[in-house]
């Protein structure tokens, strides 16, 4: 486990995953403008929600905002990395192809996560930002490094968790062979991120909170922009998403044992 | 003897594909899961009394969004991506011998998987009663037939949009990302997420010349006994229909022209 040679293998990951998307550049040109548009959409929709009311669930339509910018930036690093990698286990388990993975000599979670890119993500994440930017100024919060290093942690850590939760569902591939659609599941239910938490009724913030932790991947984030969240929340982020990425490393190890290959 | 051999074809196509559904049956369960995101949004309508200013009650409101989740359990289309599949592996050219449509193998595809996510949708529905006893209602024969017309007519404007877009596989490889574009206008416009009353005025304006809001709004207002015209949406509907067919014979007969099967 040399650090000096992942990386090396990183570095040729991306240039042939990015050699072959390339290809179709239109489709980026056309991924853009759903992204673009997906934004809009999830704005509009917020301003119908403001239309009369001031608040919902205590943010302002400013700071709802800025967990539009977290969800676009999120999604955009969904789309760039888990996405394309992590359904493609599915297509592994189900043509047998995963042998020639775990045949290599390298870690076949690295690099069953990380072997492709979909470059189109990226505008969506540089999307995320520039609205994550104006969000900064209209709410006129204040830059200092104790704030850049606590939003740093919780969206890294929101990242931990989302990949958590998608490497899982992957993962049960192995005993269910076609999960295509629990990752339809995980989408829709992830796309209440879009929300502040405090909207939503009681028992389904303790859903959100306990069973599926949506909650911590754009709520708490934005609330460190904002100024508003307490200590005790970021380290409970921090400690869910150690546990997450722990759990979802043993899950790995323990699912490989169930996997036998397509002939045997 | 003409209408008997296409009932027999008919016929034959949904037993085929009601049985290869019936295969799936988890994943249709899981898909028809993936379908509650209007029971969220309506948890953010009724938690902060969003409803107060459209005038529309918390009992009628959870019926509308009900009948929301069952119109689009019952028009989803996914017609372009087997489409794409099939183009893409070159399964398209046996089917372009026989003497049968390929779309109507594809349709016939959507309404067996119509009628095995139809318990599923039930048990959802059954669930959802039990949390909101008090909007249980049971509308009169006659609207209860006439909003399962529109939902057939709503699918069949989904369907046919999809196949123009589906019919694109024959110029470019991806057509999928330009459905996945023409997803954004039908989830944010079609009153999946908002009933299109709340809408502001400068949307509401012109949404009604375009096809969204006849593909969720109209059917589940419909069926769920709000206020809605009942004779002019259903013949903007077939107006949509006649619309789009003509345009989909031309865009097939181009395209089977342009078509070269793999290897030539």
């Amino acid at each position: 486990m040399n650090l000096r040679k992942y990386i090396k293998v990183y570095k040729k990951f991306l240039h042939t995953s990015l050699a072959s998307e390339l290809e179709y550049k239109t489709n980026i040109l056309v991924d853009l403008i759903t992204a673009i548009l997906s934004l809009v959409g999830s704005i509009f929709l917020l301003s119908i929600f403001f239309q009369n009311n001031g608040y919902i669930g205590g943010w302002k339509f400013e700071q709802a905002l800025i967990i539009q910018a977290i969800y676009t930036i999120l999604n955009g690093i969904t789309n760039t990395w888990f996405n394309p990698n992590l359904t493609e286990i599915v297509k592994h388990i189900r043509e047998g192809t995963l042998d020639f993975v775990l045949l290599k000599p390298i870690d076949s979670q690295f690099f069953i996560s990380l072997k492709k890119i979909n470059p189109s993500g990226f505008l969506e994440i540089m999307i995320g930002f520039l609205l994550l930017f104006l969000c900064i100024r209209i709410n006129q919060i204040i830059l200092n490094l104790s704030f850049l290093t606590l939003s740093l942690i919780t969206i890294s850590c929101s990242i931990c968790i989302l990949y958590s939760l998608w490497f899982f569902i992957s993962t049960a591939t192995i005993w269910f062979v076609k999960t295509w659609n629990a990752i339809e599941v995980l989408r829709s239910f992830l796309y209440i991120g879009r929300f502040p938490l405090n909207s939503f009724s009681f028992s389904l913030r303790i859903f959100f909170s306990v069973f599926i932790p949506i909650a911590f991947i754009t709520t708490i984030p934005s609330e460190v922009f904002l100024g508003l969240s307490v200590l005790w929340k970021i380290l409970l982020e921090v400690i869910v998403a150690t546990v997450f990425l722990i759990t979802s490393r043993k899950f790995w190890l323990f699912a490989l044992k169930f996997y036998s290959s397509a002939s045997s | 003897m003409i209408s008997n051999l296409i009932n027999r074809k008919i016929f034959t196509l949904l037993k085929v594909q009601y049985s290869n559904m019936l295969e799936y049956r988890v994943e249709i369960a899981l898909w028809a899961i993936s379908g509650i995101i209007p029971f969220f949004m309506l948890n953010i309508w009724t938690n902060n009394n969003l409803n107060e200013s459209i005038n529309i009650s918390d009992v009628m409101l959870s019926r509308y969004f009900l009948c929301a989740f069952f119109v689009r359990q019952f028009s989803v289309v996914w017609v372009v991506f087997s489409f794409e599949e099939d183009s893409l592996l070159g399964k398209v050219s046996p089917y372009l011998i026989q003497p049968l449509n390929p779309f109507f193998r594809y349709f016939a595809q959507h309404l067996a998987e119509q009628i095995t996510r139809f318990p599923f949708a039930l048990i959802i529905a059954f669930f959802f009663f039990i949390f909101n006893p008090e909007s249980i209602w049971i509308p009169n024969l006659g609207i209860l037939l006439l909003s399962i017309v529109s939902t057939f007519l709503s699918f069949l404007i989904q369907f046919l949009i999809q196949s123009i877009v589906a019919c694109l596989c024959f110029w470019t490889e991806k057509a999928s990302s330009i459905e996945r574009l023409l997803f954004i206008p039908t989830l944010f416009l079609s009153g999946l997420l908002a009933p299109v009353v709340s809408f502001p005025a400068y949307v509401k304006s012109w949404i009604y010349l375009t096809p969204f809001p006849y593909l969720i709004d109209f059917p589940a207002n419909l069926l769920s006994g709000n206020e809605t015209n009942i004779s002019g949406g259903l013949s903007m509907q077939i107006l949509w229909i006649f619309l789009l067919f003509p345009l989909f014979k031309k865009i097939w007969s181009e395209g089977t022209k342009k078509y070269t099967a793999m290897g030539s």
